[in-house]
Parts: structure tokens; sequence; C-alpha cells
């Protein structure tokens, strides 16, 4: 790593460090090293500059702080602190100890390995020259002058990366079979349109690092043999947009796109195209369509895209993650890159852990670390010491993995067997409050919502499953019904067109699966025993505890409860709204919620 | 040629052939609503579903081509069940007013429905709703029996090449719609509502007119051009209830909005059936108010031709007889150049060509033309 400046201050403004306020962060940055009491000579060492997501999300906004390539972590920063940060830290020397990470954001990175972050949340992602200090687009040069397209593919297909988009298949098989078509125009497409709930992987590489993504692209287009790219991103993604746009108009500066790249014969343009936010156009049949300005539906497949694409022409679509794995690969040699993870998950793969996780935010491990690293030792364990309940992975199209399957490995397989996907890298925590039915029913209403409407079981099988789930969470759960689901899901899946809907059902059928009790307790006891499903609760006040103090009557929206003072009150269910109210503002614990 | 087995039997295809092609061809039935042997292989409806040897979900047959040594199955428990699901799905988003669908009787969904025991009502849900604003005058769209099949919207582009009509929305409330929701304003060739396999897409003059089974099919040509496109009439009381095309005609079903629509002259009371020789002078007509004629086609209620004081009815000899005096007696008085010929394209060839070799021939002048041509 190589600092321009003796001092150098590099502020998260991923996705969660801009929510945090990370700009107004370097604004306070810029404003206090440039006031006029602070000795010239110091103002012209320091720089402060943005840097993509640094990956504990829930600690944002996360400020380093580099002084002679000393490094030191500041957390939670606000403007507020910046001041006292330059006056003590800056220009005293002395760090502000109780501002600094604790032991946890460095038992955060203890266990994971950067591959496709390596760069993330270091380089200046709207700064060509930051990445390339990091050698960054020597791994393209160097194929394009010295190496042929055969070579490539034989590099990626040793190192055994799989596409990180969900479906795992071999990233250099798929340049193969797309380099031995005999067609003259053939086109590589970036898929940047992320869509699962709580996912931002992709995401964040392309607002931490956009440059891998390039020359990812660069290196693949050469191995293929294309001469044009698309990188199909999403409009809600604005700010990565934006840098990847910047990203693309400086590597054209730079002749690293365009005609003769790196002075070779090779050309290569690439072009962004916006999505509008429909999930299935993550499907690469729907992508495809959505480029050539259809509506985004799949078609089926065979032919594949690498036989017949966009336009017809052979196509290679790869994963954001994918292509910015590429870049290190070469760089680092394919042994290196096996060197990690299992015998048939090669490398490292990255997650978005969300939910009820103390350390929210971005990892990369490698493939086959155990789930239970993940969730205890990088993501610090449950919040608020609740109990783990299950883990859910790969998003709509994944399922859940219980407490008690822990040891499991994260890999392909490991949790294709348990019943669930690696997917795109959602990794969402849910703890004892959660209740699983409502969880299928929150992944079913978002597939069913993002149905192209194609094909019948997956727009009318799906609406009818969430009418079924919402039956039951509402407590209108009938004999018969987990029977009803089950056909449903497995008809679903069998008949469905694309990879949607042959995957929407898995949420419920992995939930059927590891916790079939809880929809039993559903429809049977018209109870949930995560006390997640309001219809399904009741509120009753203990006669015993109850001081008549009067809180529950005052916050009670529905006027359900009466009571005199100081003798004990009283809820009617029959008005109960089943909001809550009463119990969080009881002081005596009386109020029952069962 | 491809050699594969379907159901333990042994066939061969070409390359290229899908799986429901080939097994069409020998004679096995695979049931399919959303495809239609003359457009792109759309793989919506997912009843057309295989069984394959060596591929672990069952695959849409109208959009897998054969490969040499496959083995298909057609008919599994499985399979068959999954079909039934997919029919229960169609039919629990479906009105089920067979009582009054016009295409009761002629309905693809029917048929399934009934093969599988549907009734319809087994799983129950929500059901669209789409409010009813199309003003146009030829096509009923009843949106609330559309299966999303895709027929209409693939007919419309690849066969008519208009695209008056796309997919809109996501999900369940996908549906077929024109451009930003307006009443349908196209062609009206009404090739979407021959392709249509329920009763969403009909033809507004067919209503309550007759169906399937009560009708008489009469194979005959269309009048209105030279084409000649076969078309079907169901006739029922001696009036015509509706006309198709078949599939198997040299027009292969497809008709315009004349030939599908504008069959209203049959049995009009203005119908011309013999000819009229005027007897009133031109003059007097004017002065009645009847010089405008195209005013008056469409708003008065008197048809000027109808006004038995300007015209006569008379024989064919008759008025053949006064037309040929007539013409003799202006081409001997002015030349044959006084003289005109206007043919029409609803008559056919052979027609035409008498017709203007009455006019060259006999007459003796060059000025001829068509209709076609004005």
């Amino acid at each position: 790593m190589i600092v321009r400046n003796d001092i150098a201050i590099k502020i998260c403004m991923g996705p969660a460090g801009i929510a945090a306020g990370g700009k107004a962060v370097l604004e306070a940055f810029r404003q206090e090293l440039s006031r006029s009491d602070i000795p010239a000579t110091l103002q012209d060492k320091c720089s402060s500059h943005q840097v993509g997501c640094l990956g504990l999300c829930a600690r944002d906004v996360l400020v380093k702080v580099f002084i002679n390539g000393d490094k030191t972590i500041y957390q939670y920063v606000k403007p507020g602190m910046v001041e006292r940060i330059v006056a003590e830290h800056i220009i005293g020397g002395t760090p502000v100890q109780e501002w600094l990470v604790d032991e946890a954001y460095e038992n955060f990175y203890k266990k994971q390995v950067k591959v496709v972050l390596a760069d993330v949340g270091r380089v200046d992602p709207e700064d060509i020259n930051d990445y390339i200090r990091t050698g960054g687009y020597e791994s393209a040069r160097e194929m394009l002058l010295e190496r042929s397209p055969l070579d490539v593919i034989a590099e990626i297909k040793a190192s055994g990366l799989r596409g990180r988009g969900g479906a795992g298949f071999l990233t250099g098989l798929k340049w193969e079979l797309a380099r031995m078509s005999g067609e003259k125009d053939k086109y590589i497409i970036c898929n940047a349109d992320e869509g699962d709930p709580g996912a931002f992987m992709d995401r964040a590489v392309i607002e931490g690092n956009p440059h891998s993504v390039i020359e990812g692209m660069i290196i693949g287009a050469f191995a293929v043999g294309a001469e044009k790219g698309y990188v199909y991103i999403r409009a809600e993604y604005p700010l990565a947009v934006e840098r990847l746009k910047s990203a693309i108009n400086q590597a054209y500066e730079a002749g690293y796109l365009g005609k003769e790249i790196f002075r070779t014969p090779v050309n290569f343009d690439v072009k962004i195209k916006l999505g509008a936010g429909a999930f299935v156009c993550g499907e690469e049949t729907a992508l495809i369509a959505s480029i050539e300005g259809e509506r985004g539906m799949p078609r089926p497949k065979p032919p594949f895209p690498v036989n017949k694409g966009l336009w017809q022409q052979p196509t290679v679509i790869n994963n954001v993650e994918t292509l910015a794995n590429i870049p290190y690969i070469i760089r680092n040699g394919c042994g290196w890159y096996a060197s990690y993870g299992t015998e048939s998950s090669r490398g490292t793969k990255v997650f978005a852990l969300t939910g009820k996780i103390k350390n929210t935010g971005l990892i990369e491990v490698p493939m086959g670390i155990p789930l239970k690293d993940i969730i205890y030792d990088i993501g610090g364990g449950i919040e608020g010491g609740k109990a783990l309940k299950a883990v859910q992975t790969g998003g709509p199209s994944g399922g859940c993995i219980p407490a008690d399957m822990l040891d499991l490995k994260v890999d392909y397989e490991s949790l294709s067997r348990a019943g669930s996907i690696v997917g795109s890298g959602g990794m969402i925590v849910l703890d004892e409050d959660d209740c699983m039915v409502n969880m299928a029913k929150y992944f079913i209403q978002f597939t069913q919502a993002e149905s192209c409407g194609k094909c019948v079981p997956c727009r009318v099988g799906t609406k009818r499953l969430l009418e079924m789930l919402d039956r039951i969470t509402k407590g209108h759960g009938k004999e018969g019904d987990i029977e009803r689901l089950e056909r449903m899901c497995t008809g679903i899946k069998t008949s469905s067109l694309c990879g949607l809907g042959q995957t929407a059902p898995n949420p419920v059928l992995s939930t059927l699966k590891h916790f079939r009790e809880e929809y039993e307790a559903h429809i049977r006891d018209k109870k949930c025993p995560a006390k997640a499903c309001k219809e399904l609760l009741t509120y009753r006040i203990r006669e015993d505890l109850c001081k008549g103090c009067g809180a529950c009557l005052k916050a009670c929206p529905s006027g359900a409860i009466t009571g005199e003072k100081k003798k004990p009150h009283k809820i009617y269910s029959d008005i109960c709204i089943r909001c809550g109210a009463c119990f969080e503002v009881c002081k005596f614990n009386s109020v029952e919620r069962e | 040629m491809q050699k594969i087995s379907i159901d333990g039997k042994t066939i061969e295809a070409p390359r290229n052939t899908t799986i429901l092609e080939a097994a069409r061809m020998s004679g096995i039935y695979i049931p399919t609503l959303c495809h239609h042997p003359k457009l792109t292989p759309y793989g919506g409806c997912r009843l057309c579903i295989v069984e394959v040897k060596g591929i672990p979900k069952p695959v849409a047959s109208c959009t897998t081509a054969v490969n040499d040594g496959m083995e298909i199955i057609t008919f599994s428990p499985m399979l068959e069940d999954t079909r039934k699901l997919v029919l229960e799905l169609l039919l629990s988003d479906h009105p089920n007013d067979c009582m009054t669908c016009e295409k009761a009787g002629s309905c693809p969904l029917q048929w399934l429905a009934y093969a599988y025991g549907v009734r319809g009502n087994e799983i129950g849900g929500e059901r669209r709703v789409f409010a009813k604003k199309d003003g146009n005058p030829f096509i009923e769209r009843e949106l609330e029996k559309c299966i999303l099949c895709g027929r209409c919207v693939n007919v419309c582009r690849e066969i008519q090449g208009v695209e008056a009509i796309d997919f809109g929305y996501r999900g369940f409330n996908a549906k077929i719609s024109t451009s930003y929701e307006d009443d349908l304003n196209c062609e009206f060739c009404g090739q979407c509502i021959a392709v249509c396999p329920t009763g969403a897409l009909t033809g507004k003059l067919w209503a309550r007119k007759g169906r399937p089974g009560e009708t008489k099919e009469i194979e005959t040509v269309c009048p209105y051009c030279g084409t000649g496109c076969n078309i079907t009439v169901y006739v029922k009381n001696n009036e015509i209830a509706r006309t198709s095309s078949r599939e198997d005609s040299w027009n292969e079903g497809w008709l315009c909005v004349k030939g599908r629509f504008g069959y209203k002259f049959v049995n009009s009371p203005e119908r011309l059936k013999k000819p009229l020789i005027r007897i009133a002078p031109k003059k007097d007509m004017e002065n009645r108010g009847y010089g405008d004629t195209e005013k008056n086609f469409t708003h008065s209620s008197i048809h000027p031709f109808t006004v038995s004081s300007n015209f006569r009815e008379a024989s064919w000899d008759e008025a053949l007889e006064f037309i040929a005096a007539r013409l003799k007696e202006i081409k001997a008085r002015y030349g044959p150049d006084a003289i005109a010929g206007l043919s029409s394209a609803r008559c056919t060839n052979e027609e035409n060509y008498l017709f203007q070799k009455l006019i060259r021939a006999s007459v003796g002048t060059n000025n001829v033309d068509h209709c076609a041509r004005l």
C-alpha cells in the first residue's frame, strides 16, 4: 500500500458509511485540516479520501488514519468528533483512545480472507491512479501482451473459480464454451442487477473498487474474443452507476478500453445499461431481453447465452464478484486462489451479513468456513443476548439453516445438501423472535411481486402460496395446509420456466423441513411460537403483578384497557388491536403475551 | 434425422424439430395452451412438460429440440399431477362462466379442465378484476379470462407486424395491455382472437349469436378482394354468427378486418339484391338533398338508393340491355373515349380480366382502371 502523503485519512463511503453520515465526516475533516491555525507543512502532508465499504457497517462511520504507514481506525465517527481527532491525533500524534475500534473489530477481520475486497476500502474508487498504484490493470496488460486467450482460460479453469451470482457454474468453462464458438461478434456482460433483499456485495465492490470489475471484463473479453461489453446495473444504485461511469471514462482515457487497448490489436468497448429494478432481470435470458430493449422476460434455455445470447450472438454473462476476482487470480496465480476453499468450491466468497447479528456488514471468507465461525467469530454473535434460530442464505431463492447445524461448512455442496444455497451471498441471521412462517411469507411476497408473469406456476402459484401463508400467519390455517403447501411448492419447482420460479418455493420448503412444528403451531394451535405474528397474539394483564399504575391504559391506542387507579387493569381482547404498546410500557412485567 | 423414443415408441425427426412437434407428427398427444404452430414457441403455460432421460427436471416440449438418442416420457403420474396443478392454478384465477362464454365448446382451456377433472374452485384465492373500458367496435377483451399465454402478443408482432399489445405489470398483476392502457386502437384484424385459446378475446359482433354445435359451418371465399382468403362462416337461423378461417387453408387461417368482421352486409335489409334503374332525373335527387351521398350514408336514416321514387327494380336482362344500349349510344355520339370503366377489387382476377377486355375490345378505349389503384 503506497500512501501518497505521510498522513492519509480514509473515510468509509460505502452505502452504509454514507447512510451513517460519511459525507459530513469527510467534509468536516477537509474543513478542519484547512484551518489557518494548522501548520502549512502539515497540511501539505495530509490528505483525506473517500473509500469503499470497510466491512463492519454496524460501526459506521469508520475512519482509517494512516500516519507514516501506521494504521489507526476510529468507529462511530460523527462530524463533531473530527475537531478532537485532528487536534490530538493528526497534530498531537496521540490517538483518541476512547473512539478507537476495539477487539471486536479485530475479531471481525481475523477469519476473513480478502481477495475481491482486498482493495475495497483502500483505494479511492474515483481515482484510477490509486488502483494502478496497487498493481491494478497489470494483470490485464500482462495477459494481452504476453499470453494467449487460451492461457487465460486455462488459468481461470485451474483456479476453480465458480460463478458468484448464484448458480456456481465454472467461469473458465463458460469462457471456453464462448471461445469455441465460431461467431465473429461476441459479447461479455457484467451482471450487476443485484436484487436479493439484504444483499449488497456487488454494490460494495462497484462502489469501492469499480476498476477491478472493468479489468476483469477486459481479461474476460480477451479470453472469449468479445469486442463489446455491457454492465447491466440497476438504476437504484446511483452511486455505483456514477462511480462506474467515471471509472469507465478514466479507463478509456488511459487506453485500457476502446480501440487497440494496451497498444495491442485488441479492441474492447464497455457500455452501461441501466436496469429498471426488475428482480427477474438478474436472470440471464431476461437480462439479455432487457438489453435488447424488450420486456425483461426469461426465454427458454437451451439455447444458452454462450451459444445464442445478446442479439443471438455468443454471450458470456458474469457476476460482478466473479469478474472482480479475475485480476487478483491472474496477479497471484491460480494456485494461490485454489489454495483457499474446498475441493469443489475454491477461493473466497463475499457475504452480506445482516439481521440479528452484532457485526452486520460485508465479509469475505474462504469457502468451506464453518457457519459458526461466521456467526460467532466474525459476526460477534447475536444481538441482545438472544438465541440464534437460523441463518437464511441465498435470498429469495435460498433456504434456512437451523441453529443446530452451525457446524455446516459454507460451500456450494454443503449448503445445497442442507436445503439452501450459497446464492449471490445474502446471509440473514434470525433469532428467537423471528417467525419462520412469516419469514417464508416475506420471501414469497417478494418473488410474487417480482415474477415476470410469463409462466403459470410462478405467476399464479406463488400468489396462491402467499395467500396460504398469509392465512396461516393470521390464524386461519386449515388442516391439510402443510400438504397443500408442499404440493404447490413441488409443482412450482418442477414446472416453472426460469430460475426465479424454480427456486421461489425454497424458503417455504426449507422452513417446512427444519421448522415444521412452527407451521403446525400456527395451523393447529393458532399460536406463533416466536410471538411475531400479530394476529395470533393475546395480551393479558396478570392481576397479581399489576399495580394499577395506568401506564398501559394511557398507552393503549384502541381503548381496550380499563381499570381503576391502584387496582388491577384488564384488557378486552375483542377491542385489542395487538399492537403491543401495553407490553412495552409496563414496568412490572404484568402484561403477558402469548 | 434424429432418432428418438417417445413413450417407448421410436421416432425419426429432423434436426431442430421440437419434442412437441415430433410427438404431434407421430400422433402422440401432449397438452398445451400457449403453443401455436405458426408462432415462436413461448413456453409459458408449462402444460407440455415432459421427462427426458438424463435431465433432472422436466422440460417444456415446445421449446426443447430433439436430440439423437433422447428418451422422452410424456405421461407419468408426476407429469399428470403437475399438469393438473397448473390447470387448477389457471382456473383459480378464471371467471369460470362457461355458461355465457362465447368460447365454450371451442375452448382448449375448457377441454383440458374437462380432461383433467378440474372444476375450477379447488384452490380458491383472489381473482384479477379489470374494469372494462374498451370502446373499440370489433374486439371484446375480457382480461379476467386471459391466461397470459402470449399468443395474441406474438401474432400481433410476428404475423401482423403491428405490436398493438404487449405484457404489462409484474407478478399476479401482469396483464396484456395496449400502450398507456388506452382503448385498443389497431387494425382490428382480429388475428389475436383467432389464436386466443380462451374467451378472453372474441368479436363484439359475435356476442350471443351462436356457439359451436348450434351453428352450421360453411366454407367460402372472402368476397372483399382478389386475394380470395378462405373463410368459414358460422350460420345460425340463416344468419351469420361469426366468421373464421381454417389453419389448413392457403391463407393459413389469417384474415383482415374486412374478412373477419365485414359480413354484416349479408343480412342487411339495405343490401341490393336486384339491379336498380334510375327513374328520376339526377337533378331531382340533388334537389332532394341526396347529392352529398357520403353525408347521407352516415347521417340520414333513408338510404339514397332505396328511395323508390328515384329507382325501380329491374331484371338482370333488362338492366344489362339498358347498359349496353346506353354505352352504344354514348360511343356513337361522343366516341369511345367518352367512356371509362372502373373495376373492383372485390372481383376475381378472371372477372377483372374480362372487364378490361370488354372496355378495351368492345367499347374501344383504354380508359380502364381499378379501385385498388385509387
